[in-house]
Parts: C-alpha cells; structure tokens; sequence
C-alpha cells in the first residue's frame, strides 16, 4: 500500500470515477492491486520547497551529513461517508494530503539553512486494520512520525500498536472528545480540535451576542448526537438555555438529483413551527447532510449556527488575518483549490515536527517528541498568537474561528472569557476537569 | 490660513505647550493605512492630519528616500511600490518589487532599497532612481523585518516562517549567517553602534538581541504585563534613540510600548497607546515618537523625554507604518 504522491493523485482519479459509478467491488480491487505495488520505502522525498526564479543569488548550503526526517500520511478511506449536500463541500481526493506537501515544503525551506531534510510518504486504506499493520511496520523500520486522518477507532488502534516505539501519532481528523479524555493515549497529538473546542468557541459568541435561547435541530447519525452533547455542555457553560430539543430524522436518498427544493421549502418551515421562543436555531449534522437547509426556511425568522449558518472550525479558504493571506497564496499556488481545515490541521502537525527539529536541530525522535511536549514548543500558524499542546492531553490549544461558508466572523474565545494561565483554555475540557491519565502530572 | 485652521492651530499649539513638550521643527508625519489606502500626513507640531494621500492596494512598509524629497511606500496587493513627492504629496512613479512587498529599507547611501517580498520567501534589491532591480535574494519562508548596519555592510531580514534572521552581505549579496530567533520574527533593528542587531518576534513574544560579531544570541527580552496574558503580548515595531540609550518595543494587542534601557537590558516603562500597536516611528529630533495602533485607526504620540503619550491622533483604517521628515 505504499504510494508515491503522484500515485496518490492518479489513484485518487481512478477513485472518484469509480465512486461516481458506483464501482465499489472495482474500487476494493483497485486497493488491493495498491497493495501489491512495489514499496518504494526510501525513495519518496518530496522535491525541496524552494522554487527558483531565474535571476537569484546562489545561497546553497553545502551538502554535510543531512538530518533527514520522513513523515508518514496515514488515511483511512471511509467509503460509509455520504457524500454533502452542497456540491461546493465535497472533498477533493487530495484533502489533507496538499497541507501534508504544503508543510512539508514549508519545512524544506527552513531545512535548508539547517541541513535538514523533510519528506513525505503516504498509505491509504479502506480496511483499518491493513492501514494499522503498514503503520506499524514502518514504524517498526525507524519511522517516527506519523500523521493520521481516520476515524477515532483507528487512531486508537494504531497509538495502541505502535505504543512502544519512539514514535508519534497527530490527529488531524477525528473531533471525538474520548481521544483526548478517558480514551486518551500519551503518544498521540490532536491537532484537529475537539467537539468541545468547536462548540465552546460558538457558545462563547453567542453569549457575547446574547443570543441565549436555542432551538437544537439533531440529526439521526451518532455524530450528531455527539455533537448535540457537546452543544448541551456549552449552553450549560456559558449561560445558554435551549429551550426546544427536536430530532430531525432525515433518510438523506440522493443529493445529487436536479429537484427536491419546492418539498424542503414546505418542510422545514413545518418542522420549524411551534417552537417556543427563541433567538437562534442550532443544527448538529457534521455530515452537511441536511443543515443547510435550515437557512431561510425556519417558521421564525432566525438565525441557523451549529455545523449549518455559523458554524465553528480550525481553518476557513477566506481567512486573510495574521499573514493568512501568504499562506493560503501558497497553499492554491501549490494545491490549486482551496485549504480545507482537514488541509490545515495536517499542516499544523507536520510544521509541528518541523518547528521541533529546527529548535532542537536534531532528527532523534525520542529528543523531538519530548520537546513537542515542553512547555518550550510553540507552533506558529496563522491564528495570531502561538499554538502549544496541552500538557494533560496532548490537544493543540489554538484560537477557532466561527465562519459563514464564505468569511469568518469572528474568532473565539472571545473577549472577556478569561482564565488564569491562557485564554485558550477557556475552550475544550480545562486540566482540572480532565479524565486523561496517561500523561505524566 | 482661513480663521478656523488658525484657530485650530492656536489650540493645538497651546496644548502642546501645557504637555511639555514643544518642538522647534515642526515634521511632516507620514502613516500608511492598510485598510485604507491611504497615507495619512500628520503636522507635529499642530499634531493633526493636514493632508491624506491615495495609494495603491493594502500600503505597509514607509520609508523617505532621495535626502528626503521621497515617500516611497509598498502597495502589497498590487505587488508594487509607489513614489510620492515628500512636500507636494504627488504620485511621482512605481518601484519594481517583488510579489506582496511589505518593507524596504534603504543603503546607507541612499541607494539602492532593499524590499521583502512577503509572497516569494526572496529579498529585492532595486535601484530607486533607475526604477529597475538588480538582482533577487532567496531567504526563508515570508520575508519581513529589514535591518541595515550603520556601516551599510550589512543587511538583516527576518522570515516568519522561517523564524530566522538572515545576514546578508550588502556587496556580494550573500547571505553569511542564518540565525535562529523566536517565532513570526517582524522587526530588525541595528543598535547605532552597529554591534547588536534587535528582533522581535511576534508569537515567540521575545526580542532577540543578536552579537553581530559572532552572530550569536546574547539575550531574549521577555515581557510581563500585568492583567494581560502572555499570547497577547506579540512584539512587533522596534526603534533604538541614536544615542543607543533606549530601545521602544510595540507589543502589538497588549496595546502598550515598552520602554528598554539598553544597558541593562531590562524593561524600564510600559506606555499606554491604543489598540494593536504595529510600528514606531521618531521624529529626526527624536523629541516625539509616533506609534500606528491597528485596530484602533489612530497613532499615539509618545513625548519621548518624558516617556508620556501626549495625544492621539485619528488617522485611516489599520495604520500600518510610520515615517516622517522635515516640512
């Protein structure tokens, strides 16, 4: 299952074709053909960042005993996702996997003054437990650094396989709060935030709007409820009252027909009626399959936030604050779409270990992942103030923005949220309320 | 002078006055607005706009050149950079840049400027009077901060995501040194005796105060506000008297200025300004220290002998950059 990222790229075609088509017994196959490729373990390295212009000043550094440093990209293929409503959301083949080249292509050019060399390798599966056993054999050949995009089981199979190697696992996808908390591993980083980040980040502005009646919407997937959970503690935080609780039990059929609008118009104004009074309708559907369609069409004039309207994230395609604007020129010169947060949180964690190893100018895993966790590492990463990872939890602290589909309108923790070590702290679950003990105190 | 401008300049004439701290120049003040695109021209002695200039797209980095008759500011988003005449505010002609230019710094000539190249991890030179660049120099990952040794020997450029401070040899245009600073490094700052170069760094919430002689770190500044925490303390603008005797460090949305004794290294004062502080700016006579406060849309106006903020002035949307020079 290893593959080039070309390869990656040219399979990931190969994929949509036969997802449109329907081929899913072609697409098993077609795994399984990448499973029997030729490994190319060693040769995968990315090309170095620096693009050069014609007319520039030679500053090589002269090629000494390079510290080099491979980075795994592990994604589970989950073929049971249903695809969004809206066309503008599904994801490209290469989500995450261009953040992936972006940092590492980001930490290639500081390498270079360093002697340091980044590169990139890639597995993807749609069976856990093949993608669990290659990350393990990898691991067991040296490897240390691994980023994941899967489900939460996987992540939780793979820290567990890999428990005894120097080695580290990143987060990039899963939000589930039991990763960070009773089902917490001390090998394995988030840097996706959590359900709680995402929901305390909202509370905290509609506190600051006052809009304190809700109207919860909760859609029929666990996730949802898992979201609507998260929603029930930060009202309970944060002062907010939710005043009606209303499932939505939704069979999602096909979104891809070409009609259907005129039936929702006279549907969610009737399942919207007779709510007692309230300011803002909140809608936990974190597969996009139904959300928005709350928008405009509730009984009341109301606003929607939740995963629908106002929804909360680590990264937004529009976002121009701190130099964000550099950053994402970067990430479409390199990418040619747009950065997704799944890109995002991929990047914060392959800059993370690229930050470790510029400070600590070393490859020795055992010294980078010790500093990841100090109190001494910080990420910089376009959300205007450093970025650290929680000493109990290994949760990525970092501002979260709330954002309509097209702009951001604002970022959280809001003003006046305050706490004694870091305002950051005033989202997620705090260290005194923490269930993780895998950490050392 | 109509009735109410001399009304109006009596008045502020008076209150600089009473603030104690009079000036026998008055300075042309010039504030570039990144929101706004517009240079905001303030009188130092009356302490009020008296003229705004339109510019090219997001203007940042400000600087006078050609012994003062210039205002040359970069127009990041239209990846040029635009001349203004210093006493008639006419447009006079672009500069060549590089993709998104945020801030040039001249030799110590004169010529040539040196701009970095936000977009292109690359530095610029270009030769101001011929309007054409002589050649590209690669740094790291989002150029910034631009420093110049008073010898103009050398040349220090900050990248932010490179977190390094790179030392550039102004006449073979190598870099020599690449030094290792805190996170999102924005400003360098040579001392007048050439020997330490200061770096702020915005996320690592530290000035680093680099040996040139040995390019090494000799000491981090840290910063302790009370009532503020340590994320929102992100320095930023760094100015250095010509005496050598104090550093000002803007900390950014601690909305303070730091005062620096140099000698000892150690934080003297924190000043009061308004929001988001970006960048300093003296006045030549250094009686008055000019800072643009972002999210506030006015500069504060320290008396620098006293270490007070005497006044606040409007000016346009996100001051970015602050220069000034004679009337």
């Amino acid at each position: 299952m290893a593959y080039h990222a070309g390869q990656v790229v040219r399979l990931a075609r190969a994929f949509r074709v036969l997802v449109r088509a329907g081929l899913w017994s072609a697409l098993f196959a077609l795994l399984a053909a990448g499973a029997a490729l030729p490994k190319a373990m060693g040769e995968e390295t990315e090309p170095a960042a620096a693009e050069a212009p014609a007319a520039v000043a030679d500053n090589a550094v002269p090629a000494a005993d390079v510290q080099r440093i491979p980075i795994l990209l592990a994604r589970e293929i989950r073929e049971d996702r249903l695809p969004p409503l809206s066309l503008l959301d599904i994801p490209p083949p290469d989500d995450g996997v261009a953040g992936a080249k972006l940092a590492i292509a980001d930490n290639n050019t500081t390498g270079k003054f360093l002697n340091q060399e980044f590169s990139l390798d890639i597995v993807q599966s749609a069976k856990a437990d093949e993608l669990v056993a290659e990350v393990k054999r990898r691991v067991d050949e040296g490897l240390a650094f691994i980023v994941v995009d899967a489900a939460a089981p996987t992540i939780l199979a793979i820290a567990d396989a890999i428990k005894d190697r120097e080695a580290v696992v990143f987060n990039a996808s899963a939000p589930d709060e039991n990763l960070r908390e009773e089902d917490c591993r001390v090998n394995v980083k988030h840097t996706a935030p959590s359900r709680y980040m995402l929901t305390d980040a909202l509370a905290q502005y509609l506190a600051w709007k006052q809009w304190r009646r809700w109207f919860l919407v909760v859609g029929p997937a666990p996730e949802d409820t898992a979201f609507a959970d998260a929603l029930k503690r930060a009202a309970s935080r944060f002062g907010h009252k939710i005043v009606e609780e209303r499932a939505f039990a939704y069979d999602p059929g096909s979104r891809r027909s070409d009609g259907g609008f005129e039936q929702i118009q006279q549907q969610i104004p009737g399942f919207t009626q007779k709510v007692p009074d309230y300011q803002v309708a909140v809608v936990s559907d974190e597969g996009d399959l139904f959300g928005d369609y709350f928008p405009y069409r509730t009984w009341d004039a109301r606003p929607v936030v939740g995963t629908a309207g106002l929804y909360a994230t680590s990264w937004h395609p529009a976002v121009e604050l701190w130099g964000g604007t550099q950053f994402q020129n970067r990430f479409k010169r390199l990418a040619g779409r747009n950065m997704r947060p799944l890109d995002y949180n991929v990047w914060m964690a392959v800059r993370s270990v690229g930050e470790a190893a510029t400070r600590k100018k070393t490859n020795d895993p055992k010294e980078l992942i010790l500093y990841l966790q100090s109190p001494e590492f910080e990420l910089a990463a376009f959300k205007g103030q450093k970025l650290t990872y929680r000493s109990w939890n290994g949760q990525l602290r970092q501002p979260i923005l709330l954002v309509t589909a097209k702009i951001h309108v604002t970022l959280s923790p809001q003003p006046g949220f305050l706490h004694q070590f870091t305002e950051l702290d005033t989202l997620g679950v705090d260290k005194p309320e923490t269930k993780c003990k895998a950490f050392p105190k | 002078m109509n009735k109410k401008t001399l009304a109006l300049a009596q008045v502020a004439a008076i209150s600089v006055f009473m603030l104690g701290a009079p000036s026998a120049h008055a300075y042309r003040v010039f504030v570039s607005n990144e929101k706004e695109n517009t240079i905001s021209v303030i009188d130092s002695e009356k302490l009020e706009v008296i003229h705004t200039i339109k510019t090219g797209n997001r203007p940042r980095g400000i600087i006078m050149a050609n012994e003062g008759k210039w205002v040359i500011v970069c127009a990041s988003d239209d990846n040029t950079m635009q001349v203004f005449d210093a006493k008639t505010y006419e447009y006079v002609k672009d500069l060549p840049s590089g993709p998104d230019p945020e801030l040039p710094i001249l030799h110590t000539s004169g010529n040539p400027l040196y701009v970095s190249n936000e977009d292109d991890n690359l530095v610029t030179v270009v030769d101001i009077f011929k309007g054409t660049v002589l050649l590209d120099v690669p740094v790291g990952v989002e150029p910034e901060g631009m420093g110049i040794s008073p010898d103009g020997k050398v040349l220090v450029n900050t990248s932010e995501t490179t977190n390094m401070a790179h030392f550039i040899d102004t006449s073979t245009l190598k870099t020599t040194e690449n030094v290792l600073v805190d996170n999102r490094p924005r400003v360098a700052q040579f001392t007048p005796d050439g020997k330490q170069v200061w770096v702020s760094a915005e996320i690592g919430g530290s000035v680093s105060i680099i040996d040139v002689a040995t390019h090494k770190v000799s000491n981090k500044i840290k910063f302790e506000i009370a009532g503020i925490t340590a994320d929102a303390i992100q320095p930023m603008g760094v100015r250095i008297t010509k005496d050598g005797k104090k550093a000002f460090v803007a900390l950014g949305p601690a909305n303070r200025v730091a005062v620096i004794d140099t000698a000892t290294q150690k934080v003297e004062k924190y000043l009061l300004v308004g929001q988001r502080v970006w960048n300093l700016g003296f006045t030549p006579d250094e009686k008055l220290l000019f800072t643009t406060n972002g999210t506030s849309n006015d500069v504060s106006v320290i008396d620098v002998e006293n270490l007070k903020v005497v006044k606040s002035i409007k000016v346009g949307r996100y001051p970015w950059g602050v220069v000034s020079a004679p009337f």
